[in-house]
C-alpha cells in the first residue's frame, strides 16, 4: 500500500541556524537514500514556507483567492514523502526516522494511505 | 435440544476467539470472518440437533466457517473480475478443503495476532477495548454496551470505525517483531487492565463492581499467559486481577463500601487467592519485575494477612517505593504515603501526603482527600479530618463511595 507521510513542522520566524539546517537535511537525505535503496520511495519533497501559500476556494462558481495556508495552526505542512510499503507498521517505522524540525522546531508526521491503490498482489500480509 | 443449544453456546464462549482469529488470518477481514463464524454457528446448531455433537465442535465450526468464506469469495469473484478491496485476502485456493476431516482437523492459534491488532496504538483506546472484548472476549455488542453503560449504537459505531481503520490503513495482522514486542505487549496489558478496572472501580453506575467485566479481563489475562507463558508481566497482571477480584464479595455490603481493613476476610475467594499467590511467585522469578509484578506482590501481602493487623505494611511501603521509581505518579505516591502511615509512621505518612498536596495536581482527586482525612482521624485531629472528608465527599462520583465517606464523617461528628 502507498502511504503519504506528511511532515508537519513549527515555523519559527528566525528559521534554523546553519548547523541545525545541515543536520536536518542530512537526516532527510539518509531516509531518502535508505527508502530508495529498499525500493519503497516514490517521492519526497520539501515545501516552501507558508508565507508563500495561497488558498483557493470556489464559491458559487467564483474562485475566492486567499493569501495564506488552508488553516492557521501552530504546525504547518512542510513537506511530504510517498512510500510504498506492506502495512501501517512499516509506514510508522519510516515516519519515526523522518526529521520534523525543518522549519524551526519539532513537529510530527501524519500518515495517510493513498486511496488510489495500485493493484495489490496478495500474500504480502503474513 | 436444549442440551445441544447450551453445548453450542459453551463452544462459542470458549472457542469463538480462536476461531475468529484463524478466520481473519485466512480472509484478512474482520467483517467477513465474523459473518462466516455467525453463519457457521447457525449451521452447527441446526446440524447438531439432528446428528448430535461432533467430537471436536470447534474444528467442526472452523471447517464450516471456512467453507462459507470460500463460497462468499467465489460469489464475489464472479461478481467482479478484479477487486482491490480484496487486496488483504489470501487466495482461497491456498487452503484446499478436501484435506479437512472435521473431527481431526486442528487449526493454528492466531489469537496472538488478533490481540496485537486489536490493541494497535493506531486505534484509539476506546476502540481497542471494544474490539478486544468483541473479538477475543466473544461478548456481543449489546453486552459490551451494557457493561460500559453506553448506547448500543455508539458502541456499534466505535467497532465499525475501528475495523474500517484496520482495513483501510492496513494495520498488519501479525505479532510485532522482537524489538517492538515489549512496548506493544505493554499496550495489550494496559487494555486488559483497563477493562478490569472499569469493572472493578465502576466509576459510574450504582454497582461498585461490575463483575462481568472483571471476569472477562481475567479470562483475557489467562489467554495472554497461555499464549506468552514466558512473560512475567502477563503472569503478574493475571495474579493482580485475581487477587483484587478475590475480595469482590467483601468490598460492599448492603450497598455500602467496606474498606480493606473492615472487610470480612472469610468471604474472600480462597481459590482465586491461591491461584494468584502461586502466580505471583512464578511471575517474580520470571525475570526483572515490572509494575504488574510489583502491584501483584502488594496485593499478595494483603491476601496473606488473615487479620488486618497481620498485614506486612513495611514491606508494602517498600514495594510502593519501588513502584514509584518505576512509574512515578501522584496516585502511587499517595498509596506509598498511606502504606508508610499504616506501618506505624502515621505522622510521616501524613507529612508525605501534605507534601504531595502542596505539589498540586491532586486537589480534584477524592482519594487524596479521603486518605488525608483518614490519617487525620487516626491522629485524633477531628476537626481537620471532618473538613477533609467534606472535600472528598464533594469530589466522589460513585454513590457507594459517597455513602462510605458520609458514614465516616458521621462517626467522627458523633464521637
Amino acid at each position: 500500500m502507498r502511504y503519504m507521510l506528511l511532515v508537519y513542522s513549527t515555523e519559527s520566524p528566525d528559521g534554523l541556524d546553519a548547523e541545525e539546517d545541515a543536520r536536518i537535511r542530512a537526516g532527510h537525505g539518509q531516509v531518502i537514500e535508505e527508502a530508495a535503496r529498499k525500493g519503497v520511495l516514490e517521492g519526497a519533497e520539501p515545501l516552501a514556507p507558508t508565507r508563500t501559500a495561497t488558498t483557493v476556494r470556489v464559491e458559487g462558481g467564483k474562485a475566492l483567492v486567499i493569501d495564506g495556508p488552508f488553516a492557521e495552526t501552530k504546525e504547518h505542512l512542510a513537506g511530504y514523502y510517498i512510500i510504498d510499503c506492506e502495512n501501517l507498521d512499516e509506514a510508522i517505522e519510516w515516519a519515526a526516522m523522518i526529521p520534523t524540525a525543518c522549519k524551526g522546531s519539532e513537529g510530527c508526521i501524519e500518515i495517510r494511505p493513498l486511496l488510489l491503490a495500485r493493484p495489490y498482489t496478495a500474500g504480502g500480509n503474513g | 435440544m436444549a442440551d445441544v443449544r447450551a453445548a453450542a453456546e459453551d463452544v462459542f464462549r470458549a472457542e469463538s476467539g480462536r476461531i475468529l482469529a484463524a478466520l481473519i488470518r485466512i480472509c484478512g477481514s474482520f467483517d467477513r470472518a465474523e459473518e462466516a463464524m455467525q453463519e457457521a454457528f447457525a449451521s452447527a446448531l441446526a446440524s447438531w440437533q439432528v446428528k448430535g455433537l461432533p467430537r471436536n465442535p470447534a474444528a467442526w465450526i472452523m471447517a464450516a466457517a471456512h467453507r462459507k468464506l470460500i463460497d462468499a469469495a467465489r460469489r464475489e469473484r464472479t461478481r467482479r473480475d478484479r477487486q482491490d478491496s480484496l487486496a488483504y485476502e489470501t487466495p482461497a485456493a491456498a487452503f484446499p478443503l478436501t484435506d479437512i476431516e472435521e473431527d481431526r482437523m486442528t487449526f493454528p492459534d492466531d489469537r496472538l495476532r488478533l490481540i496485537f491488532t486489536c490493541c494497535h496504538p493506531a486505534l484509539n483506546m476506546e476502540a481497542q477495548v471494544a474490539l478486544t472484548l468483541r473479538t477475543l472476549g466473544g461478548l456481543s455488542t449489546p453486552e459490551i454496551a451494557k457493561a460500559f453503560l453506553l448506547p448500543e449504537a455508539t458502541l456499534a459505531q466505535r467497532l465499525v470505525r475501528a475495523k474500517r481503520k484496520i482495513q483501510e490503513a492496513r494495520i498488519p495482522y501479525e505479532v510485532p517483531p522482537v524489538d517492538r514486542l515489549p512496548e506493544r505487549l505493554s499496550a495489550v496489558q494496559a487494555v486488559v487492565y483497563l477493562i478490569f478496572n472499569e469493572g472493578y472501580a465502576a466509576s459510574s453506575g450504582t454497582e461498585l463492581v461490575r463483575a462481568d467485566l472483571c471476569a472477562e479481563a481475567i479470562r483475557l489475562g489467562r489467554v495472554l499467559c497461555e499464549l506468552m507463558p514466558g512473560d512475567g508481566g502477563n503472569r503478574g497482571l493475571l495474579a493482580l486481577m485475581l487477587l483484587h477480584h478475590s475480595r469482590r464479595d467483601a468490598r460492599s455490603v448492603n450497598g455500602e463500601l467496606v474498606t480493606l481493613e473492615e472487610q470480612d476476610r472469610g468471604v474472600w475467594d480462597r481459590e482465586a487467592i491461591a491461584e494468584g499467590l502461586a502466580l505471583v511467585e512464578t511471575a517474580l522469578r520470571a525475570g526483572p519485575a515490572g509494575p504488574y509484578q510489583i502491584q501483584a506482590a502488594i496485593a499478595a501481602l494483603h491476601a496473606r494477612a488473615g487479620r488486618p493487623e497481620e498485614t506486612d505494611w513495611p514491606q508494602i511501603a517498600a514495594l510502593y517505593e519501588i513502584l514509584l521509581e518505576m512509574t512515578p505518579s501522584a496516585v502511587i505516591a499517595l498509596n506509598h504515603a498511606a502504606a508508610v502511615a499504616m506501618s506505624g509512621r502515621v505522622e510521616e505518612g501524613l507529612h508525605r501526603i501534605e507534601e504531595l498536596g502542596n505539589r498540586g495536581g491532586l486537589e480534584g482527586y477524592y482519594l487524596f482527600h479521603a486518605a488525608r482525612a483518614d490519617l487525620l482521624r487516626r491522629l485524633h485531629r477531628h476537626r481537620e479530618a471532618a473538613a477533609a472528608y467534606g472535600q472528598a465527599i464533594a469530589l466522589a462520583t460513585n454513590p457507594i463511595e459517597v455513602k462510605y465517606l458520609e458514614r465516616r464523617l458521621h462517626e467522627l461528628q458523633a464521637g
